[in-house]
């Protein structure tokens, strides 16, 4: 069991490894497709960088993959509120996250009032608040107050979609 | 004189009532989201960004340097209270001073810790002043392959020396630098990274950058491992301090400083070495080391004076050379190019009056936070009981927001998720934040000065290293990099090399005669570490790369500190190669 445990805490910082690999790759590739006449006056040209941090990247990917191999593992980080003694809880991290999605599909239609007093109220249930009603109050008090206070205060007009007229 | 006369007329730019009031704010906010778990005082400007464009660039600096000082402040409420340091730099804090909250002595312990930064903050800041204007004149002279060289200097030395895993920081300097590639060239115009997607032309706003990776990814991954059971808080009273405790408090404080204003003015200098050698220090000096690991008010008061005269001197590399070596500088320096004020040597004739006015309300916040946090510390110890659901969804809700004001793009929401889960994973994977950051920032600024320097030299390779002070800077370079190289060869002959160090005398207060603190500090590890990883060439042992702050969260923390101890000491080395 525990043996199962910590292999699959190894491989998962494989993915890592991919992931940097194919940033890299994709660097790289996107970098030498740029077409540029040799210039006296940018001997460098914008594509030297890209080839450095792509080859950056790509040597760190096979130094973490050996790493990871070798038994080696990144530290997850601590905090004030982090207990680190339980596994990744998706049951928050998944809804959190469609609070967020959410609020991106929502925001230009039905405007901020509506929408960010969703991401605040799902979020809140997310994290396992589940006084409704209060949450919804704090929720809507947020959100009118930032359109306010932006709006009057710096002049930033944020979407007012549905409530268009109403605000 | 022509310093004074210029600080002077910071006073009066920033003594205005209302830059006054947002110096005022500043702290507030700065501490409150100190004292707040989860919210450092990077991720308050960085949210901050935002609100503060209509504001004038000056205004919005006082407050960020109200901001700056008020979260050190408030992260030491925080590590007494709670036992839990947010932050690397409060870890030596929480071992003494949660001991001592246990005690009773929680009000003596803020007091020490409330004026201890501000004498640090003040003579810190005094140290700025006196130092910045030589920094810059020398940095004026500097020509681009200089430039590029200090740069260069300034990401490994982020990269390689601050934190725990070498390969795992450069890890974070590629994805960052690869973040600063997207967007069409300055020179040619020629788009790189941009997918046809027309948004990304322009780069990624760093605001967003900031925001994902502070904000949303922090939030995620605390939401991830939420703390089900809430913490006890010690209830406090108003800070005071006896008699006694001002004697035994005054010496450390000026120690303290010693050590963190040069350190923080090193390009990878931080905060948590100068912290932990005035730990070890004031351990030696105390004529009560018995009550070292019980709560000893030295403990307390040398680490904070330490810790807030680093900060201080953190912005002497950034105004002068526009560097930034810890979090909260790199954001701020974000917000210079937001307000396109070109950050550098150059800004001191361009922007003096921005310039002064933010150093005058270092002093001014300064005082501020010491006026307001004395009698408000008992209202910041209740803020730690907010509920979680409501801090978290809070972050959440004005990341969005902010994020969103900039463009009014729902895309940059898109962005925001993404790199909020790229901020995610890299603490569930143990990769620092800091290097990604600087390289976002640095990373345009290499690329145009390597551009530069070659351009003089038509292409000559040799452009790059023509000028004295470039060579210089290379050779510390190379040293930096070859010295884990140099360490492991040495160990490897030598297993204990330094144990036997433990008794030098020290030179106290004089960081340019650290033996005495290197030698005793590794000797310490020695004892708690063993040597797990003493053959980790890459620093990335499975259990040897304790960054300790779970080290201050038990009762452990002495022999945590020891195997910190270890790291720290090589750190030193690091340290006095550079100097």
């Amino acid at each position: 069991m525990n043996k199962l445990a910590s292999r699959l805490k190894g491989r998962s910082e494989l993915g890592l490894v991919a992931l940097l690999g194919a940033v890299g790759v994709i660097v790289i590739v996107d970098a030498a497709s740029i077409t540029v006449p040799y210039s006296q006056s940018d001997p460098v040209g914008p594509k030297t960088m890209p080839f450095i941090v792509g080859g950056l990247l790509l040597v760190c990917a096979v130094l973490l993959a050996i790493n990871v191999l070798r038994g080696g593992r990144g530290e997850a980080e601590a905090g004030e509120d982090v207990d680190l003694s339980h596994p990744t809880d998706w049951r928050t991290v998944v809804p959190l996250i469609g609070a967020f999605v959410l609020n991106v599909l929502l925001i230009d239609t039905v405007g901020w009032v509506i929408s960010g007093a969703l991401l605040f109220w799902g979020s809140a249930w997310a994290l396992g608040s589940r006084r409704y009603v209060r949450d919804a109050i704090i929720a809507v008090v947020l959100s009118l107050g930032t359109f306010y206070g932006f709006y009057l205060g710096l002049g930033i007009n944020l979407p007012a979609g549905l409530l268009q007229g109403v605000l | 004189m022509e310093t004074f006369d210029l600080l002077m007329q910071g006073f009066s730019t920033a003594a205005t009532p209302m830059n006054l009031l947002y110096a005022f704010i500043g702290v507030l906010l700065g501490t409150a989201v100190g004292v707040l778990p989860g919210i450092g005082p990077a991720m308050a400007v960085a949210l901050l960004l935002p609100v503060t464009y209509a504001l004038e660039p000056t205004s919005a600096f006082i407050m960020f340097a109200g901001i700056y000082y008020g979260g050190m402040f408030g992260g030491s409420t925080t590590s007494i209270l709670l036992n839990t340091p947010g932050e690397s730099a409060t870890v030596i804090t929480a071992i003494e001073g949660h001991k001592m909250a246990k005690a009773g002595r929680a009000a003596q312990a803020l007091a020490t810790a409330a004026i201890g930064s501000f004498v640090a903050g003040t003579i810190g800041t005094a140290l700025l002043v006196a130092f910045t204007p030589i920094v810059v004149d020398f940095a004026v002279s500097l020509g681009s392959p200089s430039y590029l060289a200090i740069m260069i200097l300034a990401l490994l030395a982020v990269t390689a020396v601050l934190g725990a895993s070498k390969l795992r920081g450069f890890i974070s300097l590629g994805l960052g630098l690869a973040i600063g590639l997207v967007g069409a060239d300055k020179v040619t115009g020629q788009q790189r990274l941009v997918f046809g997607q027309p948004l990304l032309v322009d780069g990624l706003d760093i605001v967003v950058v900031a925001v994902a990776i502070f904000a949303v990814g922090e939030a995620l991954w605390i939401a991830a491992h939420l703390r089900r059971k809430p913490l006890t808080t010690i209830p406090v009273g108003r800070p005071w301090m006896g008699k006694q405790d001002w004697k035994r408090s005054w010496k450390p404080w000026l120690r303290g400083t010693a050590y963190g204003y040069p350190f923080g003015a090193l390009p990878a200098g931080g905060a948590e070495v100068p912290t932990f050698l005035s730990y070890v220090t004031e351990k030696k000096l105390s004529k009560h080391p018995e009550e070292f690991g019980h709560g000893a008010i030295e403990g307390v008061a040398g680490p904070e004076a330490a810790n807030n005269a680093s900060a201080a001197g953190t912005l002497t590399p950034m105004l002068a050379l526009g560097l930034p070596t810890n979090a909260t500088a790199a954001v701020m320096l974000a917000a210079f190019t937001q307000y396109g004020i070109q950050p550098g040597p150059l800004l001191f004739d361009n922007e003096p009056d921005l310039v002064w006015a933010l150093i005058a309300s270092l002093f001014i916040g300064n005082t501020l936070l010491l006026l307001i946090n004395l009698p408000l510390a008992p209202v910041w110890a209740k803020l730690l009981q907010i509920p979680r659901p409501y801090l978290y969804a809070g972050i959440l809700f004005f990341a969005t927001l902010g994020a969103y004001a900039v463009n009014l793009q729902a895309f940059d929401l898109v962005l925001l998720l993404v790199l909020g889960l790229l901020g995610f994973a890299m603490r569930r994977f143990g990769l620092p934040v800091l290097p990604l950051i600087i390289g976002v920032i640095l990373g345009p600024r290499v690329e145009e000065q390597l551009r530069k320097s070659l351009q003089l030299s038509a292409g000559d390779i040799s452009g790059l290293w023509n000028e004295p002070i470039a060579v210089g800077v290379y050779v510390i370079v190379a040293l930096v990099l070859a010295w884990p190289l140099v360490m492991l060869a040495v160990r490897k002959a030598r297993p204990r090399p330094v144990a036997a160090g433990a008794d030098v005398p020290r030179a106290p207060g004089s960081p340019a005669t650290n033996d005495g603190g290197v030698s005793g500090s590794a000797a310490a590890g020695s004892n708690a570490a063993g040597s797990k990883n003493d053959g980790d060439a890459s620093g990335a042992g499975p259990t040897g790369t304790d960054r300790g702050t779970l080290g201050g969260s038990g009762s452990s923390g002495d022999s945590s500190a020891g195997s910190d101890a270890r790291r720290r000491a090589d750190d030193i080395q690091h340290e006095r190669e550079n100097s």
